[in-house]
């Protein structure tokens, strides 16, 4: 909310520049969205807005949404330093969206695909009710139509407000890739920044294959609650999309240029299964 | 589904003195935090005390055949009132130098792929699994980041997903978070009455959304989170309370596990009526129920079961 108000209240001079945080590279910010929002110097991945992803990844005029309208109510009546809903109505007003997650369905070079993109803008892509109904349904339409499921993450992890209910959206999501999964479709899992906590620790560990954005924060633990409990200082490129890969995390760290042909690719690979079941 | 409504009212009925006991002394109910803190109380049973009360021909699996063996997880096969069962639970540990080595119940991922090789071996032997919940959470630490702890844990809930046996989880402690829900998508979920079940702990609620974690923050966290026995029923988690001895479970180890069992038992006899592949289905739209209907599509300021 700060954010927008902040933004707002900037001229048209500064709006016109960016600067990368790695390398401190002042840029025409048009240049930089003509990179796909990356540091043309270091190669930076400048977060995405939803709208900015589904440019990049689906065929022009493919992008069909599903579900955009469920809204989460306040099942605990929770407050912190305010209510639950109050939230909920500032970051719809932020970001123009329901929850933390857009589904639907789109090509990528013309393979038809169902497609889930999280918004890290609304509540950190916290994961509550609507985040998991609306990856559960994403994988049932995908089983119904036999579609491939492309999921773009970013999420700090589950919805804490929405308490015990947003715990079990792990085992909800969960239970829906097992369904999918018997039919032989593909699943592929892109981990954006940062996909942490209980969204880690659920649908998104469990692509087929996992890609990762350059850069991107992956794990379980906050790097801030693992720093309090062990003592250590972390080194700074520590869960980050290089760090995973290293340990055998994920297969393969994608740069944004190439990620549209790096699905398209996989997804044909994998697409013909020669066995017949249902 | 029609199997646990039947449930809760025989459970209801069963408890019914006590009750009306509570309500009469409504305002003494225990705050949400010292809730918490009489579930985490080192005295209260384990896993082990349970194993060992009502599980005979007991034998314990060791490794994940990948890495090591984690102690913050016990896992093995074993008989259950005559019939051949898979058993997997955290185990905290009772004095000092146990808790050190179970690593205070905090599993790291060899753990959670010691209890992916039991949910395996329960499948592939039809054996009905028995879980127990109680962990803080899983282990925060570089070497479990390292060896994928998110992983390890997302594993492990599409594999319970997965089970064509009967399964039944027990909250028999401090549930918390991902690190407890790994041993917790089963058919049936009890939870004991002083047990509670969260999505992170209190304290990790104040420090990030209260921004300190002073005990007037934490207590103030552990009542908004909404995590008691009572609470879980009212949202749906869970499918029944165990009643534990006057005073809690750790003040009679043998009346605990007793009543524990006999809701164990009850629940098996049931499930085995349900094939295989309805099992599944059972577990499956059971998970797939959660929080659903505190879904709205118009605008809606508040559904809550609570006032
Ligand atoms: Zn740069």
């Amino acid at each position: 909310m700060a954010e927008v108000v902040e933004r707002a209240a900037t001229t048209q001079a500064a709006e016109m520049w960016v600067k990368c945080p790695e390398c401190a590279t002042l840029a025409f910010r048009k240049e930089v969205e003509r990179n796909l929002n990356v540091c043309l110097k270091c190669g930076y991945h400048f977060p995405l807005t939803v709208e900015q992803r589904l440019a990049i990844v689906a065929d022009r005029g493919t992008w069909r949404q599903i579900d955009s309208e469920l809204k989460a109510s306040d099942p605990l009546g929770f407050v912190d330093s305010k209510p639950y809903w109050k939230r909920l109505e500032e970051a719809r007003a932020q970001t123009g969206r329901n929850d933390a997650i857009v589904t639907g369905t789109c090509e990528i070079e013309h393979e038809p695909i169902a497609l889930g993109v999280m918004d890290f803008r609304f509540m950190g892509g916290s994961m509550g009710v609507v985040v998991g109904e609306k990856v559960a349904r994403l994988f049932a339409h995908a089983r119904r139509n036999r579609l491939p499921v492309v999921l773009f993450c970013a999420s700090g992890g589950a919805r804490m407000q929405e308490g015990i209910l947003s715990l079990m959206q792990m085992a909800k999501t969960c239970t829906a890739v097992a369904r999918y999964r018997d039919l032989r479709l593909p699943y592929v899992a892109v981990l954006c920044y940062p996909t942490t906590g209980g969204v880690a620790a659920s649908f998104a560990m469990l692509g087929d294959l996992n890609l990762a954005e350059p850069g991107a924060l992956i794990g379980f633990a906050g790097r801030r609650v693992i720093e309090q409990t062990t003592g250590e200082r972390l080194p700074p490129r520590f869960q980050r999309a290089e760090f995973l890969l290293e340990h055998g995390m994920v297969d393969a760290i994608v740069p944004r240029r190439k990620l549209r042909s790096t699905l398209a690719n996989v997804l044909r690979l994998l697409k013909n299964s020669p066995r017949h079941d249902s | 589904m029609a199997l646990d409504k039947k449930n809760n009212k025989n459970h209801k009925h069963a408890r019914s003195g006590s009750e009306s006991a509570d309500s009469a002394a409504q305002i003494s109910r225990p705050s949400a935090i010292d809730r918490v803190k009489l579930a985490r109380d080192p005295r209260r049973p384990q896993t082990l005390d349970y194993i060992e009360r009502f599980i005979d021909d007991f034998f314990e699996i060791h490794g994940d055949r990948r890495f090591g063996d984690d102690p913050a997880i016990v896992a093995g096969i074993g008989r259950f009132r005559g019939r051949p069962v898979a058993l997997v639970g955290h185990q905290r540990g009772h004095s000092t130098a146990e808790r050190i080595k179970r690593n205070f119940g905090r599993p790291n991922p060899e753990g959670y792929r010691k209890a992916a090789r039991i949910y395996e071996l329960a499948e592939r032997f039809s054996l009905p699994l028995i879980t127990f919940l109680d962990t803080q959470g899983a282990e925060p630490g570089v070497g479990a980041e390292e060896r994928g702890q998110a992983e390890a844990i997302a594993r492990n809930l599409e594999l319970m997903a997965r089970l064509t046996v009967p399964s039944i989880a027990c909250v028999i402690g401090e549930g918390g978070s991902g690190g407890a829900l790994a041993l917790g998508v089963a058919n049936v979920v009890l939870m004991q009455e002083n047990a509670c079940y969260s999505v992170i702990t209190p304290e990790g609620c104040a420090a990030i959304l209260w921004r300190e974690a002073t005990p007037d923050k934490v207590a103030e966290a552990a009542e908004a989170l909404k995590l008691s026995a009572h609470d879980l029923l009212k949202l749906g988690v869970i499918d029944e309370i165990v009643e534990e001895p006057a005073g809690g479970a750790h003040r009679d180890y043998e009346g605990a596990a007793y009543k524990l069992a006999d809701a164990i038992e009850r629940h098996l006899v049931k499930l085995a009526l349900l094939s295989p592949a309805a099992l599944r289905r059972h577990r499956e739209r059971k998970f797939a129920a959660m929080g659903k209907k505190f879904l709205v599509t118009k605008n809606v300021a508040k559904v809550s079961v609570f006032n």
